[in-house]
């Protein structure tokens, strides 16, 4: 019995999330009395693998084989089941980005384990085995109860935190076979904005809804953002009608986030959006409208107009950095 | 003899037919999911162990209109059929029926409660194992339960790739090219043969029943399976609401700046 994380790599690094899945599993392993092994496939260096240590993993197997240096989920589906297998591990962990999404379903199946899918808790196992997770878009949570014996569980971003708890590693190469069938898909292209921060694993997000009349009125949206380093979201009306990309739409049929901190500038509140967002930590919202619904869930609020109250936030903000 | 001629003329005939279908006509199935309204509040029963489904309106999954408005796309001009395939019992009719106005072909019902995805995904994944399908499309996630667990369940089950959440799908008759979603940005992935997708926004503009889409749902071919036994890995024992908010700090627009001074000490989240 073990726990074993998968720790998902983009261009040889490791983000936050990662080390919040590590500190996660961590704690999962002290409380099951076991420890923790994680895997990484991909290239990457020792150095970052190493890493991964100050989280809490006292093992990690590196996978480098050639063939799996793009993401194939039904492919890492089948080494991270045969490293668990090795590891005896039972309780498997990852994180539950666009790519564990795809990848956590095809690991239960292959271990025959009960998934749990954006855990925001840690597992409490009075009276079985059990794990709060985020259910009906945000406006409600389920507790789900695991039976299997084996048990993989997706854990959503921010939800745990980072947590240091150094542990002295090991590396270990794992070279596990890769069938031919398990490499259909195949990866052509990967578009990346790198200087943008991504707005599932943001902590901080400025969104822009229809009260900001056009596309061309989101400089001062994007330059908040860039003061905060911060991602930038909008409303489901502002994609549709193409003022945003539509990867930037959250609510109940756009992304779920949940960042510490979520302003709303020109954004009623509609229950679809408060779906998607309702779990930020703190919500500022700014609107001219006193009635909007969105400030019925708001920490704080700005009845004003976006037009003159964002740009003194800005200045405010630039005075407060400087 | 001469009835041996036209028997075998006639063998011959159905043989083509036959090809002719399993190499023109794509087959696709497109999984739906029955769910609550969007704009439905969530309630909770029995001490919160069930969700309270009083006065509450289902619909097609928004993400599984997205994707049989894809798949109807695909097909159109002859060039293949589109089935959808619901796992629930005989109350998600209405929701099945809505899938046929918008523009699948037929229709099935696996006769069951859809307990978890687990047991969603085996129901589904038996279906397509005798009945020959090039693609099967899913949602995103349903917007109930949010699992994103059904389309790669079904994948793995079937043995097939499995692409999730994708914004883009072309196909060309046996090579799809796909566009996924990635934390800031996208991937652009080719795959062969058969294979399943769960789709997002991006994929296709939800289409809107017409009315003679609404006159022909009515008459087409809806099928009812029973389920088959699936073991059990789990079940989802409590629901919580989450915890109400405190009342709104507001400040005055003309001292807006105080805002950043409240959310550095105050709310310490910058
Ligand atoms: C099936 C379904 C699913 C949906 N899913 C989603 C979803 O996932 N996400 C989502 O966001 N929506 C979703 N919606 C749409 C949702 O119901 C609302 O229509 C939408 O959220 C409204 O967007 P908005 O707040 O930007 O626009 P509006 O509702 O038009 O609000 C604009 C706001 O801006 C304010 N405003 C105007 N001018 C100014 C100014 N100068 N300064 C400050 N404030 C100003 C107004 O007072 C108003 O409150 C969905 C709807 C349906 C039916
Ligand atoms: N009961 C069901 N019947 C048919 N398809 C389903 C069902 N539940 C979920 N699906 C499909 O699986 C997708 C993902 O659902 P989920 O894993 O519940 O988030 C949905 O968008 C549907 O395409």
């Amino acid at each position: 019995m073990s726990v074993l994380v998968y720790v998902e790599q983009v261009e040889g690094k490791f983000k936050k999330s990662v080390f919040e899945a590590v500190s996660y599993a961590k704690a999962i392993a002290d409380q099951q009395g076991t420890s923790l092994s994680a895997i990484s496939i991909g290239n990457v260096a020792d150095s970052e693998l190493n890493e991964l240590g100050k989280y809490g993993a006292s093992k990690v197997l590196k996978v480098e084989a050639d063939q799996l240096k793009n993401f194939v989920n039904q492919a890492y589906a089948s080494v991270i089941a045969e490293a668990a297998q090795k590891e005896g591990a039972n309780i498997i962990v990852l994180s539950n980005s666009f790519s564990g999404k795809g990848l956590a379903p095809r690991v239960a199946v292959k271990l025959k384990a009960g998934l749990v899918d954006g855990a925001v808790e840690l597992p409490t196992t009075d009276g079985g085995f059990s794990v709060k997770k985020t259910a009906f878009s945000g406006k409600a949570f389920a507790i789900a109860t695991l039976t299997s014996e084996n048990k993989v569980i997706a854990l959503n971003p921010n939800a745990f935190g980072v947590k240091e708890n150094a542990a002295s590693v090991t590396i270990e190469t794992f070279s596990p076979e890769v069938k031919s069938s398990d490499l259909t898909a195949i990866v052509k292209e990967i578009v990346r904005a790198t200087n943008k921060v991504s707005l599932p694993d943001a902590e901080v997000v400025v969104s822009g809804g229809r009260g900001l009349k056009g596309p061309e009125n989101w400089g001062m949206v994007e330059e908040l953002a860039d003061l905060l380093g911060a991602a930038t979201a909008c409303s489901k009306p502002v994609s549709d009608a193409d003022w945003r990309p539509h990867s930037e739409h959250v609510g109940q049929t756009g992304i779920a986030i949940s960042p510490n901190l979520y302003i709303a500038i020109g954004i009623s509140g509609a229950i679809q959006h408060l779906a998607g967002v309702s779990s930020s930590k703190v919500i500022v919202v700014i609107n001219k409208d006193p009635e909007a619904p969105f400030f019925k869930v708001a920490d704080y609020g700005i009845v004003g107009d976006a037009f003159e109250v964002v740009p003194k936030i800005i200045a405010a903000l630039k005075a407060h950095k400087a | 003899m001469k009835i041996g001629l036209e028997y075998i003329s006639l063998q011959l005939y159905y043989a083509s037919i036959t090809i002719f279908n399993l190499k023109i006509i794509m087959k696709i199935l497109v999984c739906i999911s029955n769910v609550p309204d969007t704009t439905t509040k969530i309630t909770f029963t029995g001490d919160n162990t069930e969700f309270n489904t009083a006065g509450v309106q289902y619909i097609v999954n928004p993400y599984d209109e997205i994707a049989l408005s894809r798949a109807i796309e695909l097909a159109e001009g002859g060039k293949g059929t589109v089935t959808v395939i619901n796992v629930g019992e005989a109350t998600t009719e209405p929701t099945i029926r809505k899938a046929l106005a918008i523009g699948a072909d037929d229709a099935i019902r696996v006769n069951g409660a859809p307990r978890d995805a687990y047991f969603v995904a085996t129901q589904i994944a038996e279906y397509a194992k005798s009945n020959d399908f090039d693609i099967i499309l899913c949602g995103r996630e349903s917007i109930d339960y949010n699992g994103s667990q059904v389309a790669a369940m079904i994948g793995e089950l079937l043995d097939i790739p499995s692409i999730s959440i994708i914004k883009k799908l072309d196909y060309d008759g046996s090579t799809a090219t796909i566009e996924r979603e990635i934390e800031g940005g996208k991937e652009v992935v080719s795959v062969s043969g058969k294979f399943l997708a769960s789709c997002a926004e991006g994929t296709a503009e939800a289409k809107i029943p017409n009315m003679r889409g609404i006159m022909s749902a009515r008459t087409k071919p809806l099928q009812v399976v029973e389920a088959v036994a699936v073991e059990e890995v789990g079940k989802i024992s409590k629901f919580e609401t989450p915890a109400p908010r405190g009342s709104v700090k507001l400040i005055p627009a003309e001292s807006a700046e105080d805002l950043i001074g409240l959310l550095h000490s105050e709310a310490k989240v910058i």
